[in-house]
């Protein structure tokens, strides 16, 4: 994978770096909350699967009653309950109802089943003979259906719910090893380009204030050399010679003067 | 925001069953039987004749339809189209695997259970327990 932690590209600004911090907080509490959410629905699951696995066990044992039942009521009825039975299958009278229930935020179905209560074109079955088994039997076998429809609303949950705490710890995954590590590190740069912003700053301050603090000096020191010469100046013309003309004459042999014949 | 198979909230669904025929017959006989106008049943009985493709095609049928919320499967069927039933992963309708006479109840072999087992290896529930 490549750049597990990069940074996100950005303007290394002050505003860009409270606006990444803003983000970094919400990725924590986000995170927190997701992690809650993730045990809760732990928590749910665990209770669910002991659940179906104590109802698993009952629906084998009551399987086995009704089993035992039907065979007794065609041992008593004769054979042909079978086709009768089969022949007289029009609507079905107990159905089942569904519902949503929502735990710790997820929506979980929840099966009941319902009487329709019509008339049951099965209760005549079995009026020639062996009529009283036939009857407990239907009986063995609507508790069967009890049973069965309440193991079946527990293995939709658990089914929603597995995907529910897959979809949650994905999301607490990605933001602890993407999201977040992605934020720091951009923040970190953000605060890097600025200490560098900062200090190139401070260099060139520094570096003109040195330009100035020589100039200063310079003049400082002309000023000083001038003030001399003044004041030899007027030293000079107390004594009645003016050095600089001394200088001047001096300099003026080397050009040719006219009153000079020689 | 994570659901995407919409559950749907509904007031009368219907109970398949894909069985051997004394299994079916005390279902129908408890009154979970249906026959609607294009007399199309809600219910498959198994026998020796009835061939893997008609199963699966049960199955599958069973499994689209809307108005069924629960599909009964006799354990040893379930172990013909194990493959189809393994990787059904819809939650809504239930795929329950019932025992029948001649084959008493395996929970080694039961779909849920089994995606279980590699869950919680600690517990093994799908294991036998002593």
């Amino acid at each position: 994978m490549s750049g597990q932690t990069q940074r996100l590209n950005v303007v290394p600004t002050v505003t860009m770096l409270g606006v990444v911090k803003a983000r970094l907080v919400g990725a924590t509490r986000g995170h927190a909350l997701l992690k809650k959410k993730s045990d809760a629905l732990t928590v749910q699951f665990r209770q669910i699967l002991k659940k179906i696995v104590s109802t698993k066990e009952s629906m084998g044992d009551i399987m086995k009653t009704s089993s035992f039942a039907l065979t007794e009521a065609k041992y008593v009825a004769g054979d042909n309950i079978k086709h009768v039975v089969l022949e007289n299958v029009r609507e079905a009278s107990l159905k089942v109802r569904s519902r949503q229930e929502n735990v710790a935020g997820v929506k979980l179905p929840k099966f009941e089943y319902t009487n329709d209560g019509e008339v049951n074109k099965n209760d005549l079955t079995g009026l020639a003979r062996g009529g009283q088994q036939v009857q407990q039997c239907r009986v063995a076998y609507i508790k069967a259906i009890e049973v069965l429809v309440e193991l079946a609303s527990l293995q939709t949950s658990f089914l929603t719910l597995d995907e529910a705490i897959k979809t949650t710890n994905r999301r607490v995954n990605a933001l602890e090893n993407v999201v977040k590590p992605r934020l720091e590190n951009t923040i970190s740069y953000i605060k890097g380009e600025l200490d560098e912003l900062e200090r190139e700053d401070f260099f060139r301050l520094k570096k003109i204030q040195g330009y100035k603090n020589r100039e200063i000096e310079k003049q400082m020191q002309s000023a000083k050399l001038f003030a001399e010469e003044q004041v030899a100046e007027k030293l000079a013309l107390q004594r009645g010679i003016s050095l600089n003309n001394a200088q001047n004459i001096l300099s003026a042999t080397a050009q040719k003067d006219e009153d000079i014949i020689f | 925001m994570a659901n995407r198979a919409q559950i749907p909230t509904k007031n009368s669904a219907l109970i398949a069953m894909i069985a051997d025929e004394d299994t079916v017959v005390g279902f129908l006989l408890a009154g979970v039987g249906n026959v609607d106008l294009r007399r199309k049943t809600n219910y498959l009985i198994v026998d020796s004749k009835t061939t893997v493709k008609q199963i699966e095609d049960a199955f599958k049928e069973f499994t689209t339809r809307e108005d069924i919320a629960i599909v009964l499967i006799s354990q040893y069927v379930a172990n013909m189209i194990r493959f189809l039933v393994d990787s059904y992963n819809k939650p809504v309708p239930a795929i329950l695997e019932i025992p029948s006479k001649d084959h008493p109840y395996d929970p080694a072999h039961d779909s849920v259970l089994s995606r279980v087992k590699y869950l919680f290896s600690a517990e093994s529930v799908a294991s036998g327990r002593r």
